[in-house]
């Protein structure tokens, strides 16, 4: 049995090297199919209509008219009169005609009433004593919302222990849900949850107190304190703005037999999903999908509209109906990021060292409120108190966006830690520095990676003590921000055969976000096997290949590589106990290297692979290499560091990025050049989010205002500045074997700009995006506190 | 999209001829780029978008004695690289290079900028120019109005005046020619936008069957210009405040001036305050400085922009500083 | 004015007008409507199907539409040409850039109707028998594309700049490539592949 680990660095043909992506041709020729590109004849267009309201009950549809339109092949009703809907754009018909327009013009024919309900928009400070206790007994509502939001089993459970319930629960009911897909845990704990009937009338609080907690002794903590730094910090809610909205083309190739081209993170997962909603079984179920346009966290499910849209298809006799959500829909309703806030005393002993951490924290995720993000972010500050309070709004439900609560934890304790660093009058990287013992098993990491981001970015140059005394409005300033992730590789299936004339193919469930997924499963193949990756032929994005992890979390690399390298191994193997006779050598001898099969100690020794390959006689060798497992291929825990040179226009309040740069640890490295994009990529989309990216709900209608792409504002090309991208590559780090990476870069970006522009100006903007108009109030508020 | 006849004719006549006395009825297509986004938001739904592109007459720069003639239908890209708009009407030309992508340039034509429609993010959803709560109230005020006006606000309009190139064009005196079904009138730029008062008013002075049909830039006087712009993203972007002046010397002190914003109002304002502010100084920092005072002396904030008083004032002294660092410009071409 | 705005001078009555202006879904292919204006006769498209053709890439294309479909839509639904992707469908972002008179516009935001005459080029047409065009080699070489969705709008947004400005400055560049955007982050490549480009062009 092959010993599962990476090649020595000098065997290493491929992996760590800097290769162009694979699917590159493809993509820059305009001939990758997307979903959205998906377009078989007689393809029928779906189109959606949604709620105009943040908070309405459907009280009447009427179809009539749509049904009766030339050109109308199927209608739908999503969601039925008497639907309490908790967000604007929310699916309430769909329809299938024709062509678009003509299912435009079936969407303005039909008629829905509702009664508007009052609406919550806002995640502002919950008011002094606001939400104070458990939250109460579930509603039918509660638990409805918290099942269709994606609410984790466990949560669900809990609250239905320690909440009960206001409804009685029925036979008829349970076997609804467990038709809904509800799991057996959940409906056990709404059985044996306490019946609360008189809760229901009473009114409910849009904020969701979380239980405090604590860690060591936070007042004495406060009290050994020499100093202590007090401010509030936080982030806005973001969508996550994929260019290719989300959606898919549905089709029934028979009656019971479903076939869904799908712009999804996960390709194995989706069949359990629709089989569920469309009661056939999950094995009849078949997703493809060739290319994705970004996803971020946001691309898992179905969703409504793509059940919709199965279902359209089925109506309208099988054939294909496609609906890929309109720009406006997608920013409303496929995802957000949600906002945290928070109120934070941080204390010091004087020489620095970091003594005691309180915060109250709040923020939304829409109608299922959101959880806490993880603080104090990085640093385990001994003495703790914390409190978080989830705020339920009609915000539109969240979605995980890359690195779900890391960057907001980031901004909340990083620009909290500078304050204090400014307090000590220390350099941040001195201070930062001083601490870094307090960060667990990655300490040793950040301490490599702090002076190297350091002299990367200039920073003894750059730095100043906190306003830059400098002539005129534009003042400049430096700031940084530490982050961690975990990013172990998911479950995944490598289906790898040889075949006698020496062609090679793999088959994998997975998928390619644009991370280079493809490219690396091949350099991983190639490298192990001792051939080109051009010799390979790469299957993915199909329920028909075996099961893979969905893309999310960065656990794809490690998934991927990990099983590739496994089958490659077990494929040589079998291979070697077929070529060794004619070698006169033991299997244990060979290698595969250089497109041949050859003796380790005598590499003349040798077939090529094609002849190896024809040992295999008349049938092909087929493995399939599976993670987890054990061995030492991947691991888990990341650190990194990102800095930022901003320049802030103090007249009015304009910031530019002058440089940033990112130096990240991810392990073994499979393609330099793909791993670098992603930082870079991380980078630009961390300047977006620090200082223009904001989902803006209007208070009085409680609609988004800006769900285009022209007021939701995304950097472009002239707002992107200098970047450096440093990966920790050394033998030490290499040897933890691969980790992933779409996620950790990502973090940093927003408390490092927002850590430069308080270097830069002398006082803190305590809330991202780091607007004129926040730049300017927070500037005012400095001269108010001096004059 | 709802859908419309559409048609193409090849004289001006002709298409005055084709449009309907009403706005529900037919709309003026030129570059496009802000009706298929109004029609696609279903903000107006035309039953007829007449094409105006195929009018000839309608293209092209002429520069003569009398100033440069540009035919409506010139687009943005042809402006931006025309040598005698940057030879002659610099800060316009700036103006027009900021205004947009590589790509809006080449489709957006300077009428169309001039008659674009408000970016108010309720005018946008469909809640109309002048968006009132259930309640009657103002859903400007009692709503976000980040963006919104902060001079000429007393009305029911709060609007911005959205073109980034007309204030410009305004400092330097610009004026235009609309043609109708009862022959051809001219109209100073500065007077052709209104504040509407209600509903059903627009917010320029053009009827639904007339078109732009020509601007005219006069001989540039001997003076300065510039044109700055406040705007949040470096890349393409919609500005925040812009300013545009225009400061005829005598000899280092200011003989007369034209300040102009954009973006404060739901015209583009022409700012007497700043204007009186100027005259007879030196330009310097000090007298750049009162004279951005001077423009916002009458700003009435709403809840949430107040932040773009201090833009405004900024503005404007930068494109006054910008003007009388630059060098003198114009005089007999 | 209101009373003079009722009729138009073309003889066409209000009624007529509005008789014609009916709308119904699906429409049936009908003949334009000739309607007398200024002394001639203008033909009047709609709102039903009407016969279209294109030259797309050199080749002609032809398809009945109605008058309310874009360029965009036209390309991708009727003509398989899906390289030019629907993102923001406002002119904003420039995932559905093709060269219309050669020069770069935003197909989401043109009448399919309005581009008849006029040459168009996709970016399919731009790398031919599996051979990339220099600037798409260039992206693949500088990885300037993730997920690729914003990719073919750039690479058209970028071979139109270079051809006009095969010498570009970096500031030119930052200046005039505005009109795409990209949600993974890939300005970084893309800025490398203009510096390339133009620098191996100035050599």
């Amino acid at each position: 049995m092959a010993e599962y680990k990476w090649p020595a660095p000098a065997e290493r043909t491929l992996i760590g090297k800097r290769i162009s992506r694979v699917d590159g041709a493809v993509k820059v020729s305009g001939h990758a199919k997307y979903s959205y590109d998906y377009n078989p004849k007689g393809l029928l267009f779906g189109k959606v209509l949604r709620c105009p309201h943040a908070h309405a009950r459907v009280t009447s549809i009427d179809t009539s008219a749509a049904e009766k339109m030339a050109g109308i092949k199927a209608v739908q009703i999503v969601q039925k009169p008497g639907t309490e809907v908790l967000w604007q754009g929310d699916d309430i018909v769909a329809v299938a005609a024709v062509d678009e327009p003509t299912a435009e013009d079936a969407i303005r024919a039909i008629q829905v009433k509702y009664e508007v309900l009052p609406h919550n928009v806002s995640d502002a400070e919950p008011p002094a004593g606001a939400g104070e206790g458990p939250a109460g007994p579930m509603t039918e509502d509660d638990l409805e919302n918290a099942l269709g939001n994606q609410v984790p089993d466990a949560q669900v459970i809990s609250d239905l222990q320690k909440r009960g319930v206001t409804f009685q629960v029925t036979d008829d009911m349970t076997k609804e849900l467990k038709g809904y897909g509800v799991s057996d845990a959940v409906i056990n704990a709404l059985k044996a949850a306490a019946y609360h009937p008189e809760a229901a009338s009473q009114p409910r609080s849009p904020y969701q107190k979380m239980a405090a907690q604590t860690q060591g002794d936070p007042d004495k903590g406060f009290a050994s304190a020499e100093v202590t730094s007090e401010g509030v910090y936080g982030a806005p809610v973001i969508t996550h703005c994929c260019l290719e909205t989300h959606g898919s083309a549905a089709e029934w190739p028979s009656s019971d037999h479903l076939l869904v081209h799908c712009s999804t993170q996960g390709v194995s997962g989706l069949p359990d999903q629709y089989a569920q909603a469309l009661k056939i079984p999950a094995g009849n179920v078949r997703a493809h999908q060739d290319h994705i346009g970004g996803g971020f966290g946001s691309k898992f499910s179905p969703d409504r509209w793509g059940i919709a849209t199965a279902q359209l298809s089925k109506s309208a006799g099988g054939k294909p109906v496609k609906y890929m959500l309109e720009r406006d829909s997608e920013l409303m309703t496929a995802g957000a990021r949600p906002s945290a806030y928070a109120r934070v005393k941080v204390a010091a002993k004087g020489d620095g060292t970091l003594v005691a951490w309180q915060s109250d924290s709040w923020g939304t995720g829409g109608p299922a409120g959101a959880g806490s993000p993880p603080l104090p972010y990085v640093f385990e500050i001994p003495n703790q108190r914390k409190q978080h309070t989830a705020v339920r709004t009609n915000q539109g439900p969240a979605r995980a966006w890359r690195a779900p609560n890391h960057p907001q934890a980031a901004v909340i304790t990083m620009c909290a830690l500078d304050d204090l660093a400014h307090k000590l009058n220390m350099d941040p990287v001195e201070f930062f520095a001083k601490n870094l013992d307090m960060t667990g098993p990655r300490a040793p990491i950040y301490k490599e990676e702090l002076p190297l981001a350091a002299e990367l970015m200039g920073w003894k140059q750059k730095w100043h003590p906190r306003g830059d005394k400098s002539e005129g409005p534009i003042k400049r300033g430096v700031g940084l921000s530490m982050h961690t992730w975990g990013g172990r590789g998911h479950a995944s299936n490598c289906l790898l055969s040889i075949h006698p004339d020496g062609s090679v193919d793999i088959k994998m469930g997975s998928q390619d976000l644009g991370t280079g997924t493809r490219t690396a499963i091949l350099i991983v193949a190639a490298d192990s096997l001792g051939i080109p990756m051009n010799a390979i032929t790469l299957n993915i994005g199909d329920t028909m290949y075996p099961p893979d992890g969905g893309s999310g979390g960065s656990t794809t690399i490690g998934g991927v590589s990990s099983s590739t390298r496994r089958a490659a191994l077990m494929a040589l193997d079998q291979l070697f106990a077929k070529v060794a006779p004619a070698l006169k050598a033991q299997p244990a001898d060979l290698e595969a290297r250089d497109g041949t099969v050859r003796v380790k100690s005598e590499p003349s020794r040798s077939l090529s692979w094609k002849q190896a390959c024809a040992k295999l006689g008349a049938m092909p060798l087929s493995v399939t290499g599976k993670n987890p497992g054990p061995g030492n291929l991947i691991n888990s825990g990341v650190g990194g560091v990102g800095m930022a040179d901003v320049s802030v226009d103090t007249e009015t309040g304009i910031v530019k990025v002058n440089k940033m740069v990112a130096v990240q640890d991810c392990g073994l490295v499979i393609n330099l050049k793909t791993a670098e994009s992603q930082c870079y990529g991380a980078l630009i989309m961390g300047i977006s989010y620090a200082l223009y990216e904001e989902k803006v709900l209007d208070p009085v209608t409680g609609r988004m205002l800006n769900p285009n792409m022209e007021f939701y504002r995304l950097a472009g090309l002239r707002d992107i500045p200098e970047l450096m991208v440093h990966m920790m590559t050394d033998p030490l780090n290499e040897n933890r074997g691969v980790i992933g990476l779409g996620e950790p870069p990502v973090i940093s970006p927003g408390a490092a700009i927002s850590n430069a522009v308080a270097n830069a100006i002398g006082v803190r903007v305590p809330f991202l995006p780091l607007t004129p108009d926040r730049v300017l109030a927070a500037l005012e508020q400095q001269q108010k506190a001096g004059a | 999209m709802r859908a419309f006849e559409y048609t193409s004719p090849t004289t001006r006549q002709q298409a005055v001829e084709l449009l309907a006395g009403s706005w529900d009825q037919s709309a003026v297509l030129a570059g496009g780029t802000d009706l298929l986004s109004l029609m696609k938001d279903d903000v107006v739904a035309p039953k007829r978008v007449v094409n105006i592109k195929d009018i000839r007459e309608l293209h092209g720069v002429r520069f003569g004695p009398r100033g440069m003639q540009i035919g409506a239908l010139t687009s943005l890209g042809e402006l931006a690289d025309h040598p005698l708009v940057r030879q002659h009407y610099p800060a316009f030309g700036d103006a027009v290079v900021e205004a947009a992508s590589q790509q809006i340039r080449n489709m957006a034509t300077l009428g169309g900028n001039i008659c674009q429609r408000p970016r108010c993010w309720y005018f946008r959803s469909g809640f109309g120019l002048t968006p009132k709560t259930p309640e009657g109230k103002s859903l400007v005020e009692e709503g976000d109005n980040r963006y919104h006006a902060i001079l000429g606000n007393d009305g029911a309009a709060l609007f911005v005046s959205p073109s980034s190139i007309v204030p410009a064009m305004i400092a330097y005196g610009a004026r235009i020619r609309i043609a109708g079904p009862k022959g051809a009138r001219e109209v100073a730029l500065e007077k052709f936008f209104v504040i509407p008062r209600t509903e059903s008013e627009r917010e320029h002075d053009l009827r639904p069957n007339e078109i732009v049909t020509d601007v005219f830039l006069p001989p540039p006087a001997a003076g300065r210009y510039a044109h700055y712009e406040v705007r949040q993203k470096e890349s393409f972007d919609w500005p925040l405040v812009l300013a545009a002046v225009a400061l005829q010397m005598n000899g280092n002190t200011v003989r007369s001036a034209k300040v102009v914003m954009g973006y404060v109002a739901p015209v583009p304002w022409v700012s007497e305050e700043a204007a009186q502010a100027l005259v007879g100084k030196t330009v310097t920092e000090q007298t750049a400085q009162a004279a951005g005072e001077a423009a916002v002396s009458q700003a009435k904030p709403l809840s949430r922009n107040r932040y773009k008083v201090q833009l405004a004032r900024v503005a404007v002294k930068r494109a006054i500083l910008q003007a009388a660092q630059g060098k003198a410009e114009g005089g007999a071409a | 004015m209101a009373d003079d705005d009722e009729k138009t001078s073309s003889g066409v009555s209000r009624r007529e007008f509005l008789k014609i202006s009916g709308i119904a879904a699906a429409v049936p292919l009908v003949a334009p409507q000739m309607v007398e204006a200024a002394g001639e006769k203008v033909p009047v498209y709609g709102p039903g199907k009407a016969p279209m053709s294109f030259t797309i890439n050199g080749k002609r294309y032809s398809a009945q539409l109605e008058p309310r479909v874009t360029l965009l839509d036209a390309l991708r639904d009727q003509f398989d040409l899906t390289g030019s992707k629907r993102v923001c469908d406002r002119a904003e972002c420039g995932a559905c850039t093709v060269l219309l008179n050669n020069k770069p516009v935003y197909a989401c935001t043109v009448l399919a109707i309005e581009a008849q005459h006029q040459p168009i080029t996709t970016i399919e047409s731009l790398s031919q028998g599996g051979k990339l065009h220099p600037i798409q080699a260039a992206f693949v070489q500088h990885d300037a594309q993730q997920c690729g969705f914003c990719t073919p709008g750039f690479v058209m947004a970028c071979k139109s700049f270079l051809d006009q400005h095969p010498h570009a400055t970096e500031e030119q560049i930052r200046y005039h490539l505005n009109g795409n955007l990209c949600r993974c982050g890939t300005y970084k490549g893309i800025r490398e592949v203009i510096a390339q480009m133009s620098g191996t062009k100035g050599a």
